[in-house]
């Protein structure tokens, strides 16, 4: 057991002095060590972090995302995945090495206006994103409803190890498909079970840093509000998403006990 | 400049009732533009302010983008009825200026560094007008730049101070702006102690300079506490520390 402290602070606000690492949205000020964005400052062991609470989606090595198809150069498509840089993604990626721009037809694959869910494989400050739809489950998505929420969202929408998106999925027998960088794809056979998960993903986004959202969002699905069974792992998009030991864990930590907490 | 008839009068109070110490009412709201990614309004005595921020965001046109960092880009900007007689909508020389001075007073508290190639938007729309809109612009920017989620060293905080019958005043409303012997706006980040702000419209003396510079700043210090409650309120409630054990 060790102790994690945390509080909440905004920018300019020292969340603590001494020997420690900065990680996350956390600069070295003299001795101590201050906050430069809006969130929850986490001290522990291996440093100093702060998990904000608002800003645009910037992307990062491995992140899985959905993006937009909105043009095509003749050796790559460019996808708008909601950040202020677009991501290309190679032909090359997609034919294999052997791709000659005059004999292969891009837009047979993906055409403008498709959307596609790809990983980044490559991005730093010098270069747009690159992506990737080489792996299990990437590619163009069919059908289902789009949903925009912001990118800090995500980790709450997902819930510890998926339980939230797990309970939303099974009471209204949907499918929902969680890109890193906020975009939301609902897919389901019944447009009511649709609708009312958008509601629930809608009602999660609003309320993202409330205790008790857990048992709301049931309350709305009309789950019995028992113990969850621990869940299994899943095996889709959504459960590589969460993976146990990133920041989302964490603040999922943080909501999880601000709801023991309320409950008390 | 020329000064008409007494702003203090002899119990030393001013036109609108306030000490020469005294701060007019300020009220932040965060998040009052839901399409923007960040946003304030404020209301600094009779100013009524609303900012909004977008970004980081692709730069148009995009040879304004930088290699190494993004772009700032800031809008003052006066409704025509946000004064006595209508304004032309028009930016004005005046609106140009302002936009550059906010622009040069929050980048230092910003890191732009951490974002290359983006840029950044901060549009001021002035609602209503009273003396001081530039302190009051600057400081709901730097909180709705706060709020939009971007990495910021410091919070700039803003207020003028002035001369008004020969006595250094702080926070300076429209009439102590016209009738009055000068003017001093100024932009502060409390934590690094950086004066990112100083203008000076009118005559000073050097110990009055001094001894207006401090008021301005200990003005812009109250402002900071104002839009850190602001923020909190907005994302935490009231609450304000949480501490478990985990394990």
């Amino acid at each position: 057991m060790h102790e994690v402290k945390r509080r909440y602070v905004i920018p300019g606000d020292k969340i603590v002095e001494g020997n420690f690492r900065p990680l996350m949205n956390v600069i070295r000020s003299g001795n101590a060590l201050v906050a430069t964005r809006i969130g929850i400052a986490e001290t522990g062991r291996d440093g100093v972090k702060v998990i904000p609470l608002s800003g645009v989606y910037i992307p990062r090595v491995n992140d899985l995302v959905i993006g937009k198809i909105i043009d095509h150069s003749s050796l790559s498509w460019e996808v708008d995945i909601n950040s202020c840089f677009s991501a290309h993604l190679p032909a090359q990626d997609v034919f294999g090495r052997d791709f000659s721009s005059a004999r292969d037809d891009m837009t047979k694959h993906f055409a403008i206006g498709d959307m596609i869910t790809a990983r980044i494989i490559a991005f730093d400050r010098t270069r747009d994103p690159m992506l990737t739809v080489q792996d299990r489950d990437l590619g163009k998505i069919p059908r289902g409803e789009l949903l925009r929420i912001s990118a800090t969202r995500v980790p709450r929408l997902i819930g510890k190890r998926g339980s939230m998106i797990q309970t939303i999925e099974q009471a209204t027998q949907t499918r929902v498909l969680i890109g890193q960088n906020g975009i939301v794809v609902v897919t389901g056979r019944l447009p009511e079970g649709v609708n009312l998960a958008v509601r629930a993903i809608r009602m999660v986004e609003e309320e993202a840093h409330t205790a008790n959202l857990t048992q709301r969002i049931k309350g709305l699905l009309n789950v019995p509000d028992t113990t969850t069974p621990p869940p299994q792992d899943r095996g889709s998009l959504v459960a590589e998403a969460s993976k146990p030991g990133e920041i989302e864990s964490t603040i999922d930590e943080v909501e999880e006990e601000l709801e023991v907490e309320g409950e008390k | 400049m020329t000064q008409t008839r007494n702003l203090i009068d002899e119990n030393g109070k001013r036109t609108d009732g306030r000490g020469v110490d005294g701060l007019r009412p300020v009220k932040i709201t965060v998040g009052s533009v839901k399409n923007a990614d960040g946003s304030a309004f404020i209301e600094f005595g009779k100013n009524k302010i609303l900012v909004a921020v977008y970004g980081p965001r692709e730069v148009h046109p995009k040879h304004m983008a930088l290699p190494d960092r993004c772009v700032l880009r800031c809008r003052y900007h006066m409704s025509p009825f946000s004064t006595d007689t209508r304004k032309n909508p028009a930016p004005s020389r005046r609106e140009v200026e302002i936009s550059k001075v906010m622009r040069e007073a929050l980048e230092p508290a910003l890191m732009l560094q951490d974002y290359p190639r983006a840029a950044i938007d901060v549009f001021v729309e002035v609602l209503q007008s009273d003396g001081g809109s530039r302190c009051a612009g600057i400081t709901a920017a730097s909180v709705a730049l706060a709020d939009a989620g971007i990495s910021m060293h410091d919070l700039v905080a803003s207020c003028a101070a002035g001369k008004v019958d020969d006595k250094i005043v702080l926070d300076i409303n429209d009439q102590e702006d016209k009738e009055g012997q000068a003017d001093m706006p100024v932009a502060y980040m409390p934590r690094l102690e950086q004066v990112t702000l100083l203008q000076l419209d009118g005559r000073l003396e050097p110990e009055q300079f001094n001894e207006c510079l401090e008021k301005a700043i200990d003005g812009s210090k109250m402002v900071y506490e104002i839009q850190k409650q602001a923020l909190m309120q907005k994302y935490f409630g009231n609450e304000t520390e949480l501490k478990e054990e985990v394990p």
